[in-house]
């Protein structure tokens, strides 16, 4: 699919700040279902963006703005060519050992009840149906609702409501696939729903599991589907935290408003 | 016995069960040679000049602000922690070979840090088991794939070493995350020069005082390569309401740097500064004695107001030297303890020089069945646990303690680790005006830099201040006292 992406992240600061650091995980790296078009970073301030990788692979943007600063914006623009491979992820860099992808974060530990319905709903069944029982239980048990959570809602507190954002299933479904012993990571990103719209309040994020003999598999909780080439897949990490897609810190200033909007479009029509 | 790992100098035989060793008098109370002088000092010191010793030695302490109860909090009783007038005293020879035994073990950690964070080696040949590693929270991917400068992510280790007899000593616990405690060792000796003048000089001991001197030379040689001209050092604390911050201030002091919090510092890409009234000026090496998870909020917790945003970006950039490095607190995890003879055997391919105390890894269900048969006789501890706290002392335990543990045991068996009680050696002690024998341990302080490992002969020689008692920790009723090394 040819995808067209717009993102625009907008701060606005009831007083003036000091200064603004940020670490933007905000450009996918290519691998076999996904081709890089173009992909442009800008920020409305003079500063420099400093390029590296982090220990995941992602990459990473830094910057530093010096103030004053009334408002901030970064612009990500974008154009890809995605691959429908079922999920099933080839030619990613992976750098990290499998292992540390069962490790449980603060985000993601799977309390007793979490571990007990992701035992339930597997119910013996093997590698790739577990998770696909795993994935349907889940979106049964859960609403999605983006006024009950927050970007610190951990995956037990989130599933104790039965309630939350694309974060919450992603880190709710990363917990339960380690309790059963499946390396699994958290994906942030985009994604074009299939009802054709094209303008989103947030970008999306889901997960990805290691399967022995298939490799990773991007699975979405929130949609109960694996992910398809209707997703842009940008970052990865062992949460939401590693993921992120800006990581910032601001000195001075009061109270910060944020304004995100997302476009995704069809890019065939254009071209 | 299932589940022990690091054979003992006596096969499978309890260690140092019995009568402790008493480093003065020995087993069979006939004085050693290292202790002769000191203990005739201590038979012609009439105990009323003690008393008076002791007075003027409290009286110092505070005037200097050298105890942690400055503050004024309530938890300040705590931390000033007693210092005993009588010196624990090792001869050259032991020095010696504890010295050798001690930077076989540092060179081992430093190398195992590397390998985990690198090529993992050590996990490919199975030595230890992987998930011990990866699901412990103390072993940070962010370090994967960095090159750590000088190949030294521990330049500062203090290792915890306990004796039974007058021939062994026992690791008990490694600190490769940032050990504290060198101001009382550099502060208890000045304390003895002040109140004993001639005693040092009498007794030929090694000085302690060039401990700064060391360390600055081993975090000069540690630099980032792409440093600037001259080679700026800063000591990052939490700030003066950390319980050592007193031990922040005065390693600053001694070492001549500036002493910064977080607020102090800035990142500009990828380059750290330090805000002075000339200006930004370049720091190239940070010796930080704040935590992994708040040392950039841009990488670890988000919500750290005591670290430096971008800073670890800097360290990955290799613009910048952390001492110690991120995640080498993996090694200080006493389930990774109960591997170290193996670790010393892969990375220096000689046999541990040092022993280990011998520990059952309760995740391993034979050494989980015998430890819950045995809870009476052993220490239990928690893996991640340190200061004291969260161990059971089995033969100190009430029947309702053993059951509780049991309980808790059982519910988390990866959590914990056991190992014998060591009659741990006995020093000379003032107390209540008597001088009675009490337990003790030793923590030596290694430095590593580019150019090898370097140990100030001593370190600080925590006591058991109650009759009896083998937990020497200051938060649980400890002091200190100065360590005497003496010439050959």
């Amino acid at each position: 699919m040819h995808l067209k992406l717009q993102h625009t992240t907008r701060y606005t600061y009831e007083t003036p700040v000091r200064g603004v650091v940020q670490m933007l995980r905000l450009t996918p790296r290519p691998y076999d279902g996904l081709h890089v078009v173009r992909w442009r970073i800008d920020v409305d301030h003079d500063a420099t963006l400093k390029p590296s990788e982090d220990s995941f692979g992602n990459i990473v943007h830094s910057f530093c703005a010096e103030g004053p600063l009334d408002a901030l914006t970064v612009t990500v623009e974008g154009e890809v060519l995605t691959e429908d491979t079922s999920g099933i992820l080839h030619g990613t860099q992976e750098r990290l050992p499998l292992g540390l992808y069962l490790r449980q974060t603060p985000l993601t530990t799977a309390d007793r009840t979490i571990a007990d319905f992701a035992r339930d709903a597997a119910d013996g069944r093997d590698r790739l149906d577990a998770l696909h029982a795993l994935m349907a239980a889940l979106s049964d048990r859960m609403t999605f609702d983006v006024d009950v959570t927050h970007v610190h809602t951990t995956a037990d507190e989130a599933f104790a409501d039965a309630k939350g954002v694309c974060q919450d299933f992603a880190h709710i479904f990363i917990a339960a696939a380690r309790s059963l012993k499946f390396p699994a990571r958290y994906v942030s990103g985009y994604m074009r729903q299939s009802d054709g719209r094209e303008h989103y309040e947030a970008g999306h994020g889901w997960a990805e599991v290691h399967v022995p003999g298939v490799g990773w598999i991007g699975f979405d909780p929130t949609n109960a589907i694996c992910a398809t080439d209707a997703y842009i897949r940008v970052a990865i990490g062992l949460d939401y935290l590693d993921a992120s897609p800006v990581r910032g810190v601001r000195t001075g200033g009061a109270h910060e408003t944020l304004d995100v909007s997302i476009q995704v479009q069809h890019g065939a029509s254009q071209q | 016995m299932a589940g022990v790992m690091g054979k003992t100098a006596k096969g499978s035989e309890p260690i140092g069960s019995g009568k402790p060793f008493d480093e003065m008098n020995g087993f069979d109370g006939e004085c050693r040679e290292a202790y002769r002088a000191l203990k005739d000092w201590l038979e012609e010191t009439p105990t009323d000049l003690l008393d008076q010793r002791k007075l003027e030695a409290e009286a110092l302490f505070r005037r200097s602000g050298i105890t942690f109860a400055v503050y004024g909090d309530k938890d300040a009783e705590e931390r000033l922690i007693p210092y005993d007038l009588i010196p624990r005293v090792l001869s050259g020879a032991e020095w010696n070979r504890l010295s050798e035994g001690l930077t076989q073990r540092v060179q081992a950690i430093n190398a195992l840090i590397v390998d985990l964070y690198s090529k993992a080696e050590i996990l490919k040949a199975g030595i230890i088991p992987e998930e011990l590693i990866y699901a412990n929270p103390a072993f940070r991917p962010e370090m994967i794939g960095i090159a750590i400068p000088g190949n030294v992510p521990v330049p500062i280790a203090g290792i915890d070493i306990v004796r039974v007899d007058a021939d062994d000593f026992y690791v008990l616990e490694d600190n490769a995350r940032t050990p504290s405690g060198v101001s009382y060792m550099l502060d208890n000796r000045e304390v003895t020069h002040l109140l004993f003048p001639d005693l040092l000089g009498r007794n030929r001991v090694q000085p302690v005082e060039r401990y700064a001197d060391e360390l600055l030379a081993v975090l000069e040689s540690l630099k980032p390569v792409n440093s600037s001209g001259d080679t700026t050092i800063v000591v990052l604390t939490p700030g003066s309401y950390n319980s050592a911050f007193y031990e922040h201030s005065f390693l600053a002091d001694k070492l001549g740097v500036e002493l910064v919090e977080g607020r102090d510092l800035f990142v500009r890409d990828d380059i750290l500064y330090m805000r002075t009234t000339q200006g930004p000026k370049r720091v190239d090496v940070v010796y930080r004695r704040v935590d992994d998870d708040f040392l950039d909020p841009l990488t670890f917790r988000p919500d750290s107001m005591l670290g430096v945003p971008g800073l670890f970006s800097c360290y990955r950039a290799g613009t910048v030297t952390l001492a110690n490095a991120v995640g080498t607190g993996i090694s200080d995890d006493k389930a990774i303890y109960s591997y170290m003879p193996e670790i010393v055997r892969f990375y220096t391919g000689a046999d541990p020089l040092l022993h280990n105390v011998p520990t059952w890894r309760c995740r391993e269900p034979e050494a989980l069945a015998y430890v819950l048969d045995h809870l009476g006789e052993l220490v239990v501890k928690e893996v991640h646990g340190s200061g004291g706290y969260g161990m059971l002392v089995g033969p100190a335990s009430t029947q309702a303690e053993r059951a509780a543990f049991s309980e808790k045991l059982k519910k988390q068996p990866d959590n914990f680790i056991a190992q014998p009680t060591l009659a741990l050696s006995t020093c000379p002690t003032y107390v209540d005006g008597c001088i009675a024998p009490r337990h003790v341990d030793l923590r030596p302080f290694v430095l590593t830099g580019a150019s090898g490992t370097r140990i100030v002969p001593g370190g600080l020689t925590r006591v058991a201040l109650r009759e009896g008692s083998l937990v020497v920790n200051s938060s649980q009723g400890g002091g200190t006292k100065d360590t005497w090394v003496l010439e050959e």
